[in-house]
């Protein structure tokens, strides 16, 4: 297996986790949780990429993720902020309780 | 052979941040598998974003996650099951999902690709290229971080109507 594929195997791995986290856990902080977990996998695919892709002096691959992890930055202080405002709300982070707009 | 050890502890701590039941067991999971992570940047070569990972991760995502649980306490939370009331659907989404995923890792010409040597990038290059051909996407990403946290606190804020 050459270096490359196990980092993308790695990232895969990783991408599952946070999808089964972000899918299949009740609270809410966990889904978000997850959430970054599957940002983090996109991330090591660009570092991966730069690392054994064929232009590496460009640097894409290294300021594609400088700029993902601004956004999951962002990303991250919003959600927490929404599920703060959803606890102050409904008084719960289960996600599984909070269904007011089911139609 | 160093790859691997970090991988394990990437992969071990981000399944225990997803199955543990303790909130704050699976934030301290969740540190060590984004140190991990970084660790397995610095493996790659990608010191600056290995170090940015432990500072924003490690260092800032982690802390306001801890907040954020310990702002939003459930009290009867402890009795009930973790998993959510459509779990098995879900979990067979995830699984196909990966398949698919590992799939076509093992099937693409990634795997016959010559290994290059390791390529250099050093502060002064990422600074040139931040600071010529990424300017303005710099910028963008300086205004949305600051529209965002602006847009945070915002939304955490008490309301004025709540409060009286």
């Amino acid at each position: 297996m050459t270096p490359l594929t196990s980092c993308l195997l790695l990232s895969a791995l990783l991408f599952a986790i946070g999808l089964a986290g972000a899918l299949m856990r009740r609270n809410a902080i966990l889904v978000l949780i997850g959430i970054e977990l599957m940002l983090n996998a996109a991330n090591l695919n660009f570092i991966a990429f730069w690392r054994y892709g064929p232009n590496p002096e460009a640097l894409t691959g290294m300021m594609f993720a400088i700029f993902s992890i601004g956004v999951a930055a962002a990303e991250a202080a919003v959600g927490l902020a929404l599920i703060i405002s959803l606890y102050r709300h409904t008084k719960t982070t289960n996600i599984d309780e909070v269904n007011s707009m089911r139609g | 052979m160093l790859f691997t050890i970090f991988a394990i502890l990437t992969v071990a701590g981000a399944a225990a941040a997803m199955s543990l039941r303790n909130l704050v067991h699976s934030v301290l999971a969740l540190t060590v598998a984004f140190a991990g992570l970084a660790a397995v940047y610095l493996h790659l070569g990608a010191q600056f974003i290995g170090l940015a990972q432990i500072l924003v991760y490690v260092g800032a995502v982690a802390i306001l996650i801890v907040f954020a649980i310990l702002l939003t306490r459930d009290a009867g939370a402890t009795s009930q099951s973790i998993l959510s009331s459509s779990w098995i659907g879900n979990g067979t989404v995830v699984l196909v999902i990966f398949g698919i995923l590992a799939w076509a890792i093992h099937h693409s010409a990634t795997s016959q690709r010559v290994v290059l040597p390791q390529p250099e990038a050093s502060m002064q290059q990422i600074g040139n290229a931040l600071m010529l051909r990424f300017a303005l996407p710099l910028e963008i990403i300086g205004v949305l971080l600051t529209v965002a946290l602006i847009g945070a606190v915002t939304i955490a804020m008490r309301e004025k109507k709540e409060t009286r």
